[in-house]
């Protein structure tokens, strides 16, 4: 039997203003514990919400950037359940009439094709709060989870995909083009550690070529691409075995455990959602103007698309190169300040993708906490440019450069790695070596010209090794042949 | 509506209605329900939903932080709290 | 003292006649004495009264000219009051102390006045006789068998029983009228829109408005001046400016169209209560105005509509109410669940509890549109037909209520009967319009009410009719006997 995979996503942005949705309380991560919210994200009695223009601002450029209606007219509803992290007992979001209508992004994969996932809306919301339950602390022992609401009334929008995703590798390129999207308007901060970007998954599995959608089940919560991807392929697995073995699929909320990297349906019993979703009376219709939408329009900042372009026009970099340095708006501005810096870019472009890239990765940090600033790597390009380094010296500054040792130039002086260029000094190598060596010698004058090249690498390699690296590998080559050949 | 029916509506509402209240409970919802029932009889085809009296549109505020700390003032006033958070029976999802 | 109206109260204060502090005391001590008996107060504030009275007297002292500078009032307990317990009548709310103001109560302490305390309601303001309050029934000042009307039934004890001069209520579907028509005293329930509702603790948002109680006409129009302001902090709150209502109060009537809606002088109107506003009419025709009966068609929709929209928006309202962050919470709840159910099911009464599950239901799946949206529907045929109707007249005239003030309990058990108590009012509401109430005349020695309802922002011509007709009548002065 030949199954097909259908996911369709939901992704809550929480936006990167500076106050809530509704309140004019902080959104600042990592505050202590509810010193973030004030009398109206705790639903005290008689508070009313005040909706910040900026969440609008950032919903509209959100869907100009992908293409979208947007909603002149949306209203807030109310989206109604208990939970101790939701303080009004309901929601307030956006159902029946969004700030954002359809619109598509369009993704690349990894044989080169491209692929349009259409968009079915993305709406305006708030965040709840957080509910921390293993606590090592006495809360625990009492049995208790204790309530954090800086977090609530976080804006957020939501956004919801047609189910036009077929496989875990489209999910996961759609998710960094929207993260690449997202941080390129500069209206999230595209932290996934800290939440700012979190993935519900609908999935189902159908025969191929059946035209109906199997039952699907909603894995909730997912904040890394790594445990996107890992959860998709569990699930399509789960789902097809079950059904294999003559089984049904329930339909049912789970929940991906990032530390066993196991997902299973939540224990709340989802009871017959019925949200009751109504109006909000506290809020009224928010209109926008043709000419607001328009202003956004004209102002809206470089899209990933466009950057890629610019980067393969203006830098000459491979496609693969310019989609992958001009993804995000943080790793195309720390490449294009270097490459400025440097007078360089495709030594900057190297250096990026290659030891920064690792060094993040390794250290599961994002390019905006980089330890070796875009100046600072610049300023060791332009060692390696007037060779006063050698590549692979400059390997061991990066190193020192990254662990705060300081810059470059510092680090070159310190440890006293200038490259050797004196004709005199290099001489002095290449006698030793040829005089210490007189049965290599005699081999390599003897050899055709074929196997002489292979032949010089050991005398190189030598006087490399006599120089600790320093000599300049050009001036040791001119000098060395010269010599052999004398 | 049957107290079967009103017992669904208490557990959505999160509404704990005693055994020996629960058929009077009912009796008095379903003669409300039959009050507003009344409405089936009105004719609003093509008539807009009215949400609110003034037909006025929402003004939106500037992103200005505006509110400081109140943790202590607010937690004063709560049932139970430790460590600054607000204290709940095991929250299990 | 007690006697005195908010204008004579703050000319004597002006004066120098007597003190904040001297009039404050005089209020708190006739309180004290009379409260035992009404039970209109749930927190008297002496301590603070004083206080601000104090304060008040050197703000005098220095030429504060506000009116209500050193005026003592009463809040009903829906405001928040800053370190002063609001409880919205209800045992959830008990122990409730916010650490801020509404801003009603912000614009009345700006203006120097004095809070005497706060007044008793029904249960979140759910109510139309002031009997589902957890702190007990209140009493009518002319009938103490009798219900003062609710939910305002508190404030309007206490101006009735010149406990104050003058109070704070809400109104949300008659709140304000219906209890000052069974007290015998004049109150406004103005547009919606016109008063902030931050901080006033919500029933249902879309039709709760702020208003004022006094003893007269004039008085109401000064404390509107005080309570009424835009406020940012309500986005239903409409920024139109605010008028001066004392300044248009003697504005003569000729010419003044008056409608008489036919369905408010209906079946089920107490015969002597139309007997008295019609009366009172012709002491407006007197004055010059002229009289048309007009129809407002979806009158009997009214009722029905009205009892889908508030229930369903306070079913949302009160779900803040969970135990969680303040309020009642149940001992020892085993888990989330128990935590939300006991301490919903412990800390409302039965009036609540029933709207909550009307709206529940009504909002639930595959009723949203047969109740909520139809609801939605009639309410804007309903404002349609005032709008239709106030193209010929300039003010509407009718009962405030169908009867009297009854005896506590003579609704029993049935809700629907209840509800009709309003039956006058909630269309009103439902069009966010201006509405009042003056004292009309007594039936059965007890007052009843002739309502006028307005355009939106015409309070000021309610106010300036009220006013006229207060002067070419004595009602409003009837004091209930006993009470010197």
């Amino acid at each position: 039997m030949e199954w097909e995979t259908v996911i369709g996503l939901e992704v809550h942005v929480q936006l990167a203003t500076k106050t809530k949705i509704f309140s004019g309380a902080s959104t600042a991560f990592g505050a202590e514990p509810n010193t973030q919210a004030c009398a109206i994200d705790l639903a005290m009695p008689g508070t009313l919400p005040s909706p910040n223009a900026e969440a609008f601002r950032y919903a509209v450029m959100f869907g100009l950037a992908i293409d979208a209606e947007i909603g002149k007219r949306s209203v807030f509803e109310r989206k109604n359940y208990f939970y101790p992290d939701l303080p009004k007992g309901y929601q307030t979001t956006q159902l029946a009439e969004p700030i954002v209508g359809a619109g598509h992004v369009d993704i690349q994969l990894e044989d080169g094709s491209e692929k349009r996932i259409r968009i079915h809306h993305a709406h305006l919301e708030e965040d709840a709060g957080k509910s921390l339950h293993d606590l090592s602390s006495s809360i625990a022992s009492q049995g208790m989870s204790g309530i954090d609401l800086n977090r609530a009334g976080t804006p957020l929008i939501e956004i919801v995909t047609e189910p036009d995703i077929r496989n875990a590798e489209e999910a996961v390129a759609f998710a960094r083009k929207l993260h690449s999207i997202v941080t390129s308007l500069g209206i999230c901060d595209g932290e996934m550690s800290q939440g700012s970007m979190r993935f519900d998954v609908n999935i189902s599995v159908r025969l191929k070529g059946e035209e109906e959608f199997g039952t699907r089940t909603e894995t909730k919560n997912l904040n890394s691409f790594k445990f996107m991807e890992k959860c998709i392929h569990q699930e399509v697995e789960r789902q097809i075995d079950v059904l294999e073995d003559g089984g049904t699929i329930t339909q049912e909320t789970r929940l991906y455990d990032g530390e066993t990297h196991t997902a299973r349906a939540m224990r709340s019993k989802e009871e017959a959602n019925d949200y009751r979703y109504f109006p909000c009376p506290d809020l009224l219709p928010v209109i926008l103007t043709d000419d607001y939408i328009e202003d956004l329009r004209q102002s809206l900042p470089e899209l990933p698309d466009a950057r890629k372009q610019r980067f393969q026009q203006d830098y000459g970099l491979s496609s693969y190169d310019a989609g992958v340095l001009g993804s995000d708006a943080a790793t195309a501005h720390y490449f294009e300040s270097c490459a400025t810096a440097a007078s360089d870019a495709k030594l900057a472009a190297n250096w990026v993708m290659g030891e920064i890239s690792a060094r993040l990765n390794a250290e599961e940090i994002s390019i905006s906490h980089a330890k070796v600033s875009a100046e600072q790597l610049a300023g060791l390009i332009s060692r390696i440019k007037d060779q006063t380094i050698s590549n692979k010296i400059a390997k061991q500054v990066f190193e020192a450069m990254w662990a705060g040792e300081g810059d470059a130039d510092s680090i070159i002086d310190t440890k006293g790695l200038k490259q050797v260029s004196d004709s005199g000094a290099i001489e002095k190598l290449v006698d030793d070596v040829i005089a210490n060596n007189p049965q290599q010698v005699e081999n390599y004058r003897k050899a055709d010209d074929a196997k002489r090249p292979k032949m010089l690498g050991f005398f190189v390699g030598q006087i490399m090794k006599a120089s600790k690296g320093q000599a300049n590998p050009q001036q040791v080559n001119k000098v060395l042949l010269d010599k052999l050949n004398a | 509506m049957n107290p079967s029916d009103v017992e669904k509506l208490a557990h959505l509402a999160r509404l704990e209605i005693s055994d020996d209240t629960i058929a009077e409970v009912s009796k008095s919802v379903s003669e409300v329900i039959k009050l507003v029932d009344q409405l089936q009889a009105a004719s609003t085809e093509g008539v807009e939903p009215m949400a609110h009296p003034q037909d006025a549109l929402q003004i939106l505020r500037s992103d200005e932080v505006t509110e400081g700390n109140v943790r202590d003032a607010f937690q004063a006033i709560a049932p139970a709290t430790e460590d600054g958070l607000y204290l709940v029976p095991k929250v299990i999802d | 003292m007690h006697k005195l109206s908010i204008a004579e109260l703050s000319r004597n204060l002006k004066n120098k006649v007597f003190s904040s502090v001297e009039a404050t005391r005089h209020f708190l001590e006739r309180s004290k004495k009379l409260n035992p008996e009404f039970n209109a107060y749930i927190t008297l504030t002496e301590e603070q009264a004083l206080a601000e009275a104090a304060e008040a007297d050197k703000r005098l002292a220095a030429g504060d000219d506000n009116v209500l500078c050193g005026v003592p009032i009463a809040h009903k307990d829906i405001f928040c009051t800053n370190g002063v317990r609001t409880s919205c009548g209800s045992r959830m709310l008990d122990n409730f102390i916010p650490p801020y103001d509404a801003t009603v109560v912000a614009n009345y302490r700006a203006a120097g006045a004095v809070m005497l305390g706060k007044t008793n309601m029904d249960e979140f303001a759910m109510g139309s006789s002031n009997e589902t309050s957890w702190y007990g029934k209140v009493r009518n000042p002319w009938a103490p068998n009798c219900v003062p009307g609710g939910s305002s039934g508190g404030s309007a004890a206490v101006v009735a029983a010149m406990m104050a001069p003058g109070a704070t209520a809400t109104d949300t579907g008659g709140s304000i009228r219906q209890p000052a028509a069974l007290c015998g005293i004049t109150g406004l329930k103005p547009t919606y829109g016109r008063v902030s509702r931050w901080g006033m603790i919500a029933f249902a948002s879309s039709l709760d408005q702020g208003g004022v109680m006094a003893r007269s006409a004039e008085d109401a129009a000064i404390l509107l001046n005080a309570m009424a302001s835009y406020d940012s902090k309500d986005s239903t709150c409409i920024n139109e400016p605010v008028p001066d209502y004392t300044a248009t109060l003697h504005n003569k009537l000729e010419g003044l169209r008056i409608g008489l809606p036919e369905e408010y002088f209906g079946e089920g109107l107490h015969p002597e209560i139309q007997a008295a506003v019609e009366d009172a009419i012709k002491i407006l025709e007197k004055r010059g105005a002229s009289i048309k009966k007009i129809s407002l068609p979806h009158s009997h929709l009214a009722v029905p509509a009205y009892y889908v929209i508030a229930p369903a928006e306070c079913s949302a309202n009160l779900s803040r109410f969970d135990g969680v962050r303040y309020g009642h919470r149940c001992e020892d709840p085993k888990d989330l669940m128990d935590l939300f159910k006991r301490s919903r099911g412990e800390g409302f009464g039965e009036e609540v509890k029933r709207r909550i599950l009307v709206g529940t239901y009504a909002l639930s799946a595959g009723y949203y549109d047969a109740y909520y949206r139809k609801a939605q529907q009639v309410r804007r045929l309903i404002k349609q037909d005032f709008d239709e109707a106030f193209n010929d007249v300039d003010v509407i005239l009718g009962p405030t209520a169908p009867t009297p003030a009854f005896e506590f309990g003579a609704k029993g058990n049935d809700p629907v009967a209840m509800y009709l108590e309003d039956i006058y009012t909630i269309a009103t509401n439902l069009a966010g319009l201006p509405g009042m109430s003056i004292p009309c005349g007594l039936v059965d020695n007890k007052p009843v009410g002739l309502q006028l309802i307005g355009q939106a922002w015409d309070e000021a011509r309610l106010l300036n009719v009220a006013n006229e007709f207060q002067h070419h009548s004595d009602f409003h002065t009837w004091t209930p006997g006993g009470l010197a």
